[in-house]
């Protein structure tokens, strides 16, 4: 049984190591980005409760940024681009895609909405 | 500066050796040179930014027009400037590279009325950020380059064609080799589309690497930036160095983060023109001071009665 423990923490850690921290318990929020919007474009976040966005992309390469919370990713084709965010304060924090991609580029943006 | 204070009147005096802004109507660089009996060697320059060619919305029902209206405007100015230089958004961009060149080619048929004997152009985002710059450079030329004109040193950065905003190494050390024979003193005056600071990175107003050509210039101690983007006047200074945004020709924004999205400020039949302008510059003979003029195209121009084809 013993092994079989030491074994499991093992694989926890991989499992880890291989998806950008995301620990097992974690809440995951699956993103599509596309041709100019962000799927969901409001992201609503508990204070203290980390959460993985898993971004992913439907057409060409877009940028996840959060400058509020120094985030700054691509979101590349047939990639999955995960976000690791534990939320230390509540409140509104834009995202935007900073790829330029096209004429409703501007549009391309959210928020992520942090609740006590 | 001696000016009359008009409509949109303020008049500030900053650093940089003291830099004159001014608001009202057109033509007041060419009338205080010559009011001033000005030296032989002053001059003026217009910029003119985001005229977004191509453009069809709520925001300007007439976008049509608007870019003859402003060449109308420059084209009336009591003298006319030593070159006119846009600052990037020459054309709104679309998916189709045809329709890109094509609005390419109709934007140069139309500067191409203009009286000023030099043009000057660099790309903003919606130029080149789809194609790294290559159809702006078939029908503009390069990128980034310089140039002298009358005892300053204009440089001129693309932070666009990189569709993540940035400068890159490569341009920033063809900055400084470019920068180094220049005196510290020397008067520079730089010409780019997005801000090279952070004015507002949550609305994509910034430039990703634009804290290491600031970093760069502060070398230089008088050192202008003029600039484009946010569709609106706005003046800001990263220790020495004076950054002024230009009004659009196409449709205002808001205030940076004044509202929760960046949507164009509405139409307003009533003042179909509001909040679109250009700039004069004026520099005297010392180089060293630099005189702002705001002209708004409202009033300025007489309503083009159409908007022809090209």
């Amino acid at each position: 049984m013993r092994g079989l423990r030491i074994l499991g923490v093992s694989l926890v850690a991989i499992l880890a190591a291989t998806s950008s921290d995301v620990a097992a318990e974690e809440k995951v929020i699956r993103v599509t980005a596309e041709k100019f919007k962000f799927t969901p474009a409001v992201i609503e976040l508990k204070l203290g409760e980390p959460v993985v966005l898993e971004l992913t992309t439907l057409d060409r390469k877009h940028g996840f940024q959060v400058s509020d919370l120094n985030i700054d990713e691509n979101i590349e084709p047939g990639r999955v681009t995960r976000v690791r965010i534990v939320p230390g304060q509540t409140g509104t924090f834009l995202f935007h895609c900073d790829v330029f991609c096209g004429s409703g580029h501007e549009d391309m943006a959210g928020e992520i909405v942090v609740k006590p | 500066m001696n000016e009359p204070r008009g409509r949109r009147e303020f008049i500030k005096v900053l650093g940089f050796g003291g830099v004159v802004f001014a608001s009202g109507l057109a033509g007041a660089c060419a009338h205080t040179l010559r009011k001033s009996g000005g030296h032989e060697d002053d001059f003026f320059f217009v910029q003119l930014s985001d005229t977004h060619w191509g453009f069809k919305g709520p925001p300007n029902p007439e976008a049509a027009n608007t870019l003859r209206q402003a060449v109308r405007a420059v084209n009336a100015l009591p003298q006319q400037p030593d070159f006119i230089v846009f600052t990037g958004d020459l054309i709104h961009t679309t998916d189709d590279e045809a329709e890109r060149h094509r609005r390419m080619r109709e934007f140069k048929a139309i500067v191409a009325d203009l009286k000023a004997p030099v043009q000057r152009y660099m790309p903003g985002e919606h130029d080149a950020s789809l194609d790294q710059g290559k159809a702006f450079q078939e029908h503009f030329g390069a990128t980034h380059y310089s140039f002298d004109h009358k005892g300053i040193h204009f440089a001129v950065l693309d932070n666009v064609s990189d569709p993540r905003a940035a400068i890159g190494d490569a341009q920033l050390d063809w900055l400084l080799a470019d920068l180094k024979p220049f005196p510290a003193s020397a008067p520079i005056v730089v010409f780019t589309h997005r801000p090279l600071f952070d004015l507002a990175p949550q609305w994509d107003w910034a430039t990703k690497d634009g804290s290491k050509a600031i970093d760069l210039l502060q070398h230089w101690k008088n050192v202008t930036v003029f600039y484009g983007h946010i569709h609106q006047e706005h003046h800001f200074r990263t220790g020495a160095i004076a950054h002024h945004a230009a009004q659009s020709l196409i449709f205002p924004l808001p205030a940076p983060l004044s509202q929760p999205k960046r949507a164009p400020v509405p139409w307003d039949p009533a003042h179909p023109r509001r909040g679109l302008g250009f700039r004069e510059i004026s520099v005297d003979e010392s180089r060293v001071v630099l005189g702002l003029r705001e002209d708004s195209l409202e009033g300025a121009v007489q309503p083009v009665a159409a908007s022809g084809s090209y």
